[in-house]
């Protein structure tokens, strides 16, 4: 029986499909991302510019999108937009699943980065006259975005772990691999354990490499 | 540390003549509360053209209020600004003053410097960048002419070797003379000193000091100097007001106000700031 | 499946609510038992303590909740041990929320000056009091807004367990909306009672620090100093 539980021949045999579930993952991590930070930063401007009904209807938005899980946004947009008309193969409803949901966390991270920004600086720049655009690409923005980056950086290992939640909507990603794998042999163990290990591998490593980034890159250095 | 040794490159002062030159600064009626708390008190105060004005007066009586009030970064409850001539918050008309923005503030704040008591350098920026900021973007001025004259404003404050240094790799006595050199780029009529040296060390208060003492003597700009510093202010004062709870309570030279002061909460304030 | 409409499967769905509030609250519990242990592992002098609560937090934030959770429903039953899917699910919520809240406990009880341990030392009081009417009363308002946060994205968490079999809002979400063919109105109605409940709990997380800070003498509450300073109107105006 103890032989039986983990079968290194088995586990060397279902390691090139779910190094294809992999690349699938990080395809959807690396689109999803683009799409957050887009849309992020187009709700931080919507809620910037104190629009009389946008800024409103965006500030809700961004609270309901971090209020409810992913796993039902997921749902939403697999089995409603069909009902609207907009069929789309499950990989681009899952990218745009995953680039909506972490759009209202871009944008609050958006906002920290400009916020945290201490007063005596936009006093300084007025003082000084500078021009608007200058204040925000010159003053601001510069000091920002090192506070911003690292964060966003950690949002990006964040949603490689959580796209594993697109299994759910028929991806076959990272799990939905290791989860069809296990269900045709009925061998959960060596399926599972691996995906779990790329996993933590990928996202252990990248967020080293970015915290060692990040002390090489502090504000003021 | 290098003291100031070049001299100040501006031109030479006209005390006597330019005092009877219009206001440069003038508050009338000037109100501005936080809460229902009156922080300034209907004040009215005039800067003549090359006066050098101290303000003194216990904490939390509103002197850093004034200052921002005078630069408009803060906006009054009630009365009138004039910055050389120009309404801060209002604009001229055919029919009288009317209430201007911020866009109308901007223009007026152009004549007016200040130089905060946080420093509030760009900390991404190095010495030179903070004050070619400025000079690039504000007057519009060609790289090449901008870098000149940000190192001529930075050597006049004593620091020729520190051009290419962030703020962090400053101490806080050359931090404050960077600020200092970068709000004099604009060349103001008017420069505003929020207790410069409250957030230094004892040992940089010196070279801080310094520096203000030799504009002082050596321009003829306007000046309104918050400070706990009585020497200093008795030195290059002209005028010495004395602030207290949102009111002038006293006012005159330096030697009435700060040798023989006649009222009692000056004199209270000044014993206790002497005897620290 | 004839002619069954939403309206009779909405009392179905709407018995989804106690079981995600439930497993919420079971999660949470073990969500505080966990991160306390971790903290003071992570705290702890003997490196025979530190090392494997270093292990665990690593291991619990590095890999996908997801996976944690199918791993304790389809691996460990390969391995003799058979839980429940209810624990499976509770105890992985648990240990992975768990994981990233040990990190507030530890800060927040970092934060109690080390004045304050070294006069209930010197007091010559027990670990124990010192832990538990000494140090506990001084971490919690510190650690409470954080947890407001963690409480409710426990509660977003929770509908991993619907694929482990639990019965909860998603769960009989998905039922329905495969019964009744169409799901926009199932999905819809559900992700409007996530959010309802995800503001109810952060309210009710407000009225605890409310509370908490009311006990610890506080006058302001820590989370409402946002000394932050926000844009100033004028960087927001036309073309400068
Ligand atoms: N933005 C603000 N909001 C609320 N209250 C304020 C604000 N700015 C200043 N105050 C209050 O106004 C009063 C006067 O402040 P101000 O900074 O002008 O005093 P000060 O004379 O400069 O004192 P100090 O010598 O300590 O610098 C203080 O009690 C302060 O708390
Ligand atoms: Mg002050």
């Amino acid at each position: 029986m103890n032989s039986a539980i983990w079968d290194w021949g088995y586990a060397w045999s279902i390691l090139p499909d779910l190094l294809d579930g992999v690349k699938l993952t990080i395809v959807a991590t690396f689109f999803g991302s683009l799409i957050s930070f887009g849309l992020g930063l187009v709700w931080t401007l919507v809620r910037l510019a104190r629009i009389p009904v946008a800024t409103p209807a965006v500030e809700f938005f961004v609270q309901f999108v971090r209020g409810t899980p992913l796993l039902v946004q997921l749902y939403f947009l697999f089995f409603v937009f069909p009902n609207w008309g907009l069929s789309l193969p499950p990989m681009t409803t899952g990218v745009l699943g995953l680039g909506i949901f972490y759009s209202a966390y871009a944008a609050e991270i958006y906002r920290a980065g400009i916020e945290d920004l201490p007063l005596g600086q936009w006093e300084a720049a007025l003082v000084l006259s500078l021009p608007i655009r200058r204040v925000w690409f010159g003053i601001v923005l510069p000091q920002s975005i090192r506070k911003i980056l690292p964060v966003l950086g950690n949002q990006v290992i964040g949603m490689f772990k959580e796209s594993a939640l697109l299994s759910t909507i028929t991806v076959m990603e990272l799990l939905g691999q290791a989860k069809a794998l296990g269900s045709l042999d009925f061998r959960y163990v060596e399926p599972l354990t691996l995906a779990g290990a790329i996993y933590f591998v990928v996202s252990y490593v990248s967020a080293r490499t970015l915290r060692s980034w990040e002390g090489n890159h502090a504000v003021g250095s | 540390m290098r003291s100031v040794a070049e001299p100040i490159a501006l031109a030479p002062a006209h005390r006597a003549s330019s005092l009877a030159a219009p206001a440069l600064v003038s508050m009338r009626g000037v109100r501005k509360s936080y809460g229902d708390r009156l922080i300034v008190d209907s004040i009215d105060l005039d800067v003549a053209a090359g006066e050098k004005v101290a303000l003194i007066g216990p904490s939390g009586s509103g002197k850093t209020t004034i200052l921002r009030l005078a630069i408009g970064l803060v906006k009054p409850d009630a009365g009138t600004i004039r910055i050389a001539g120009d309404y801060l918050w209002h604009e001229e008309g055919p029919g009288g003053l009317r209430p201007a923005g911020e866009r109308h503030a901007r223009k007026v704040r152009r004549s007016i410097g200040i130089v905060f008591q946080q420093f509030n350098l760009f900390p991404h920026m190095t010495a030179l960048e903070n004050v070619r900021e400025p000079l690039v973007h504000v007057l519009g001025l060609p790289r090449k002419e901008s870098d000149a004259r940000a190192t001529e404003l930075l050597c006049d404050v004593g620091l020729k070797d520190h051009l290419s240094k962030r703020p962090a790799q400053l101490s806080g006595g050359q931090q404050q003379r960077v600020a200092i050199a970068r709000s004099l780029a604009l060349q103001p009529k008017v420069m505003l000193f929020d207790e410069v040296t409250s957030a230094l060390d004892p040992e940089l208060v010196g070279e801080v000091l310094r520096v203000v003492r030799k504009l002082a003597q050596a321009s003829d700009m306007s000046m309104l100097i918050v400070t706990h510093e009585i020497g200093f202010a008795a030195d290059i004062a002209d005028r010495v007001l004395m602030f207290d709870a949102g009111r002038i309570v006293e006012e005159g030279t330096p030697r009435q106000v700060l040798k023989n002061p006649s009222n009692p909460r000056t004199q209270q304030f000044l014993r206790a700031v002497l005897e620290r | 499946m004839t002619s069954s409409t939403f309206w009779d499967f909405l009392p179905f769905i709407l018995m989804g609510i106690p079981v995600t509030l439930e497993v919420t609250a079971m999660a949470m519990a073990v969500t505080i038992a966990v991160s306390v242990i971790l903290a003071l592992g992570r705290n702890s002098e003997l490196a025979i303590l530190r090392w494997p609560a270093g292990f665990v937090i690593e291991l619990f934030r590095g890999s996908s909740s997801l996976v944690q959770l199918f791993w304790a429903f389809y691996v460990l039953p390969f391995f003799g041990i058979h839980l429940p899917a209810l624990a499976a699910g509770v105890l992985v919520l648990g240990l992975n929320e768990g994981s990233y809240f040990s990190e507030v406990v530890r800060s927040g009880l970092n934060a109690v000056p080390t004045g304050q341990r070294e006069a209930a030392l010197t007091l010559g009081l027990s670990p124990a009091y010192r832990f538990f009417r000494i140090i506990l009363p001084q971490a919690l308002p510190i650690m409470i807004p954080p947890f407001g946060n963690a409480l409710v994205t426990m509660l977003k968490f929770t509908s991993l367990v619907s694929l482990v079999t639990i019965q909860d809002l998603s769960f009989r979400a998905n039922l329905a909306a495969a019964s009744l063919g169409q799901s926009g109105a199932v999905y819809g109605l559900i992700i409007v009672i996530y959010f309802a409940l995800a503001l109810l709990l952060a309210g009710a997380a407000r009225l605890l620090e409310q509370w908490v800070n009311r006990r610890a003498g506080r006058l302001a509450p820590a989370t409402s100093g946002r000394s932050r300073s926000t844009v100033p109107e004028w960087a927001l105006g036309g073309a400068g």
